[in-house]
């Protein structure tokens, strides 16, 4: 990894919880996130000359801490100051807030802001756009891309929220145990998405963001600990977890993306793989199936196959159906067809992917597995036109490269008999 | 005398190691257990998984009242372990019902083992 490369994957690991801690120092997100913004800047300035600090957490937090107290005061100073009794009032009244935010209930600063972003008041989709921002720190595009709209559709969305946030004064109030229960199903799916994003970067020079996934899970891990028998959260931290195991096998030394039937199963993570599954295990006891049980339990059959070869496609197949059912999107069906044409052959999972072409026409994936496809029916000057369509819509290098491969095979072997273009999961969102 | 040392540590701190930092713990573990083993004092050493995969079975009461998560009272106090081999989640409830049914009263948490080695003791 360059220098740089270092720096910004270090930034990003501290920056949720360095954004956390100056949200709760300064209850108020605008601020808060200004000074997140100001103390990365700075780091991307200095750290290069005088080598990265040891705790880079803790930096990010004094320097924005710093940063904001500044810019207060030389505000304050152009404001007259408030009567003397109101400031004494608003001290007790911090006070008590302070400790409510403190609450041990929370334990954490990051799930708190989860649970604030989360506020009923807000439209779903708001949500998790000012959770992303917010909580992980993705950019505008980088979430734009997550959810098929425009930058400037999310950008809305996104001042929307906040500014809804800031009317509602949603930042001072520490959601009590009701209200948790309520906001749990977006809080997993904020922390889902987060996972989404390290799992396959929608931008940048990085694929991979190991450090999101890693958040991701200490995330769920800590929701399965405010509600230990929830079969969803249980599903969902198993498929966090069965997914992230295999990270090691995900890139090659140039890291160029491996696709799942060619990865190698050995450098899989067997302890998280079995902690996976042992969830998952748990959540199937309640009989009450969700779509992250399903989605693990898919995530479980590539885990338990030792070989390619041994994956039970037609079981995968029947799980992506029923996921299909429970949360119809053109994703799922995209993803089951990778499946139909293990099980039943890539003439039914073309067709199957057809009528996906008008929603799907900006996605990457839709192209590679479209064009991997034709290429097993033997169809290679329509593959070939695909796999264009696909580089057109790469989102990192290393999806654009890998394309470029599969067309450099096309034309040096001409030859339909080698398969599998897509996500390197290959079957699963 | 048989000791059994019971390993308590914060389990944030824990799962919030990196894998190189795991792995340097468990490879400086590895060398004391390594001196035990030679002296022919090391019986099994297992580690456990998380809290989060826990779940419990209270036996004081008919039937049973199986609970997701650990084992949280304060006034009863562990008195000993098993450790069994099974395909799944409910095969080891069963055992628990089974020795439950033997020895009523308290309960038993139930959680997956990450890693095991047997041991050498002779006792």
């Amino acid at each position: 990894m360059t220098e740089l490369a270092w720096i910004d994957a270090a930034i990003s690991a501290a920056r949720p919880r360095a954004l956390a801690a100056l949200l709760r120092y300064f209850r108020d997100l605008d601020i808060a996130e200004e000074a997140v913004q100001d103390a990365c800047l700075k780091a991307l300035s200095t750290w290069p000359k005088n080598g990265p600090p040891r705790d880079p957490e803790a930096w990010l937090i004094m320097v924005g801490r710093n940063v904001a107290i500044d810019a207060t005061r030389r505000r304050r100073k152009q404001e007259p100051l408030p009567p003397e009794d109101a400031i004494s009032d608003l001290e007790d009244a911090e006070t008590a807030l302070a400790e409510r935010l403190d609450d041990a209930h929370y334990r954490d600063d990051i799930l708190r802001l989860l649970f604030i972003c989360c506020h009923p008041e807000l439209p779903a989709t708001q949500q998790i756009a000012l959770a992303l921002r917010v909580v992980s720190g993705l950019t505008v595009p980088e979430i734009a891309r997550a959810f098929l709209v425009s930058e400037s559709a999310m950008e809305q969305r996104i001042t929307r929220a906040k500014r809804r946030v800031a009317e509602a004064r949603v930042p001072f109030e520490a959601p009590g145990a009701s209200e948790r229960a309520e906001r749990i199903a977006a809080v997993a799916a904020v922390i889902y998405l987060i996972f989404n994003e390290g799992y396959s970067a929608s931008g940048g020079e990085m694929h991979v963001r190991a450090a999101l996934c890693e958040e991701a899970i200490r995330l769920a891990r800590l929701l399965l600990r405010f509600f230990p028998a929830e079969p969803e959260i249980m599903g969902l931290a198993a498929l966090l977890m069965l997914q992230h195991a295999r990270t090691p096998a995900r890139l090659d030394a140039d890291g160029a993306i491996v696709l799942l039937e060619d990865q190698d199963r050995g450098l899989w993570g067997r302890t998280m793989i079995a902690e996976g599954l042992a969830l998952l295990d748990k959540a199937m006891r309640h009989r009450s199936p969700g779509p992250y049980q399903v989605q693990a339990a898919i995530a479980a059959l590539h885990a338990r196959a030792t070989r390619p070869e041994d994956t039970d496609w037609a079981q995968i197949d029947a799980l992506y159906a029923t996921l299909e059912q429970m949360q119809p999107s053109p994703v799922i069906t995209l993803n089951r067809a990778v499946a139909v044409s293990k099980a039943r052959g890539a003439a039914a999972a073309l067709d199957m992917i057809e009528p996906l072409a008008e929603q799907l026409g900006g996605y990457f994936y839709f192209f590679g597995v479209k064009g991997g496809l034709l290429l097993q029916l033997g169809r290679a000057e329509e593959a070939r036109a695909a796999f264009d369509q696909a580089i057109a819509r790469a989102n990192t290098a290393a999806e654009a490269v890998h394309i470029r491969m599969q067309i450099d095979r096309l034309i040096r072997e001409n030859d339909p008999a080698r398969t599998g273009v897509g996500r390197d999961n290959s079957s699963e969102a | 005398m048989m000791y059994a040392l019971l390993c308590y540590h914060s389990e944030d701190v824990v799962c919030s190691w990196s894998k190189e930092q795991d792995a340097a713990v468990i490879a400086k573990l590895a060398a004391v257990q390594e001196k035990l083993a030679k002296a022919g004092k090391l019986g099994p050493v297992v580690r456990l998984m998380p809290t989060t995969a826990a779940t419990t079975l209270r036996k004081d009461r008919e039937p049973p009242l199986v609970i997701d998560g650990p084992f949280a009272e304060t006034k009863e106090q562990l008195l000993g372990f098993y450790l069994v081999d099974c395909a799944s989640l409910d095969e080891a409830l069963e055992i628990a019902r089974d020795l439950g049914r033997a020895n009523p009263g308290g309960a038993y948490e139930i959680r997956p083992v990450t890693s095991f080695e047997p041991g050498n003791t002779a006792a």
